[in-house]
């Protein structure tokens, strides 16, 4: 085989690595995919690679769909407004404060902004169990706003809004609209949001999947399973299928069908990530 | 008229962010403070029956920190924590200088492969591995590796972790590449220097801040460890109820009823998460300088 010299050439090992970690990526999704063709007594006696044509994955669907009157579309509805309510308001909050930092000079501005940045590098996960006992002392605990409202504050979205806002919103663009006599409310949800709105979708995403991938504060939180969302749903879909092995497929199942479309969203998403912002955010 | 509006704007922007971090964030800390210091105790004789919260002082960290079990998972949190970190970082590394070589095939959708996990929730992650592991259904040789042995879960548990953040610290790394000035480049390959030494003697030193936040970001996952172990559970016996520290609180709040013990482990681990985040964040300012 030759291999030209010249400057043109595919750089073979390169390529190769990165292949092998796309793969290392992909498998387990690819896995999940072949496995919920599989029925129940399939899972467990055929190639465990290769997918099975008997329309199983039909039945699996069927069945998840039948389990307790649907509750897994109930957890699917869930997460998404769980992460979509979330997400909106968070960034609204993020953006309103990052927009008041960056721009204004107010008394407190300095202490209310190094308190955030330290709330940066607190764990934030484990706060849950002191959350879940003040917000059972009112009462808020095991309802739709317990999982909902100590998710709003989020420190990381309300820094990249103040160096997103300090580098897209000119001071002297403010000061023309005031000349021109509009109110500082006015500037900001007119001039300051739309702005800053590229950079706060990439406050959204990353909060959406934030509140989608979160576990703990749900799973202390909720205990009726009709608020469960889809983590804590199919963990305790798994905790009862230890006990029956044949509730194996409905979690695999499960699982196949809460991916996808967060995949879905992601790829159709991807121009939107403007990921230089989280890096920007290093200098 | 907007010279008194201007004054007050500011502070009705930040109004939403302050309330709602005094109510989840600085409420809930000090509740927790407050429950570390009190016990339940019971009280009155026979037929009085009845049980209320007394001052015990550093009773209840002293009770924490007696507890073998809370050492045994911090020993696990760390084992998993020695091969989480470097793996995570290494491989995000490594991913993101590949990327960055000229002439690679490929690189827009591996990049893209690599990004997904991200956008996989970590119980999802661990359920997929889970059966990836578990020998019963395993497609890589469940049958012949014990995924569940002693010394293996630790292992199984990191590479949850793993698949699920390099993507991330990748695309951290990779953006901080890219914003390097390219002129630098093209000087090294006119004197005859190699992708490989450009890479470690160039390309490395230069984003050495985006590494050191990558490795705290991690540093600090490892300290958060729940939904890998927790979930992977109960498809084994190798991951005990009380495997990492964060099951360990759980186990004492919910399932054992000693609110006030779990809240002193709580508190003593935030105060250990600020510890580590401050060092970190200390020597990440001083590499960037």
């Amino acid at each position: 085989m030759t291999v030209p010299t010249t400057s043109g050439r595919i750089r073979l090992l390169p390529t190769a690595a990165l292949i092998l970690g796309a793969i290392y990526c992909i498998v387990p999704t690819l896995w999940i995919l072949i496995a919920s063709t599989k029925s129940k007594t399939d899972l467990f006696s055929t190639a465990t690679y290769l997918p099975s044509f008997s329309a199983g994955i039909w039945h699996n669907i069927v069945d998840l769909s039948t389990y307790q009157n649907g509750i897994f579309w109930h957890w699917m509805l869930n997460s998404f407004g769980y992460a979509l309510i979330g997400g909106v308001a968070a960034s609204l909050v993020s953006a309103a404060c990052g927009y008041a930092i960056a721009l204004y000079e107010f008394r407190g501005r300095k202490v209310v902004f190094n308190v955030i940045l330290a709330c940066v590098l607190l764990p934030q996960i484990v706060l849950a169990i002191p959350q879940y006992l003040l917000l059972s002392n009112v009462g808020l605990t095991d309802s739709y706003l317990g999982v909902l409202l100590p998710q709003l504050f989020n420190p990381y979205g309300i820094y990249l809004c103040r160096i997103y806002a300090a580098s897209s919103v000119p001071q002297s663009l403010l000061e023309a609209g005031r000349i021109d006599g509009a109110s500082e409310w006015k500037l900001f949800h007119s001039v300051g949001l739309r702005l800053m709105g590229p950079g706060l979708i990439t406050v959204f995403l990353l909060q959406f999947i934030a509140i989608w991938n979160n576990f703990l504060l749900p799973f202390v939180m909720v205990n009726s399973d009709d608020k469960f969302p889809l983590t804590v749903g199919l963990y305790s879909l798994l905790r009862h299928g230890a006990a029956e092995a044949s509730l194996y497929s409905l979690v695999i199942t499960g699982t196949l069908l809460s991916v996808l479309p967060v995949i879905a969203l992601f790829l159709s998403l991807q121009r939107y990530w403007r990921l230089d912002l989280v890096t920007g955010a290093l200098k | 008229m907007a010279a008194r509006n201007r004054a007050k704007l500011p502070y009705l922007l930040v109004l939403p962010a302050v309330a709602l971090l005094a109510l989840f964030v600085v409420a809930p800390g000090v509740y927790a403070l407050v429950l570390s210091f009190q016990a339940r105790k019971v009280t009155g004789g026979l037929l009085g029956g009845g049980s209320k919260l007394v001052f015990v002082g550093l009773d209840n960290y002293g009770l924490a920190l007696a507890d073998p079990e809370l050492w045994s998972s911090i020993a696990r949190m760390v084992l998993v924590a020695l091969l989480f970190i470097p793996a995570t970082v290494g491989f995000a590394l490594l991913f993101a200088l590949l990327l960055d070589v000229p002439r690679v095939k490929l690189a827009r959708s591996s990049r893209l492969a690599i990004f997904l996990p991200y956008a996989v929730p970590g119980v999802i992650a661990s359920l997929m591995w889970g059966f990836m592991y578990l020998p019963a259904t395993s497609p890589i040789g469940g049958d012949h590796i014990d995924f569940f042995g002693a010394s293996t879960v630790f292992f199984s548990v990191a590479n949850v972790a793993v698949w699920g953040s390099v993507g991330f610290n990748m695309i951290v790394i990779f953006t901080a590449l890219r914003a390097l000035p390219s002129e630098l480049y093209e000087a090294a390959r006119i004197d005859g220097c190699s992708e490989l030494r450009m890479a470690l003697r160039i390309k490395v030193p230069l984003v050495l801040p985006a590494i050191a936040m990558c490795t705290l970001f991690t540093a600090l996952a490892s300290l958060q460890l729940f939904n890998e172990p927790n979930t992977l559970r109960p498809l084994s016996n190798a991951v005990s109820s009380t495997w990492v520290p964060l099951m360990k609180i759980y186990e004492d709040a919910f399932v054992n009823s000693d609110v006030n013990k779990a809240a002193a482990t709580s508190v003593l681990f935030v105060i250990a998460a600020l510890a580590v985040s401050f060092v970190a964040s200390r020597t990440v300012s001083r590499v960037n300088r």
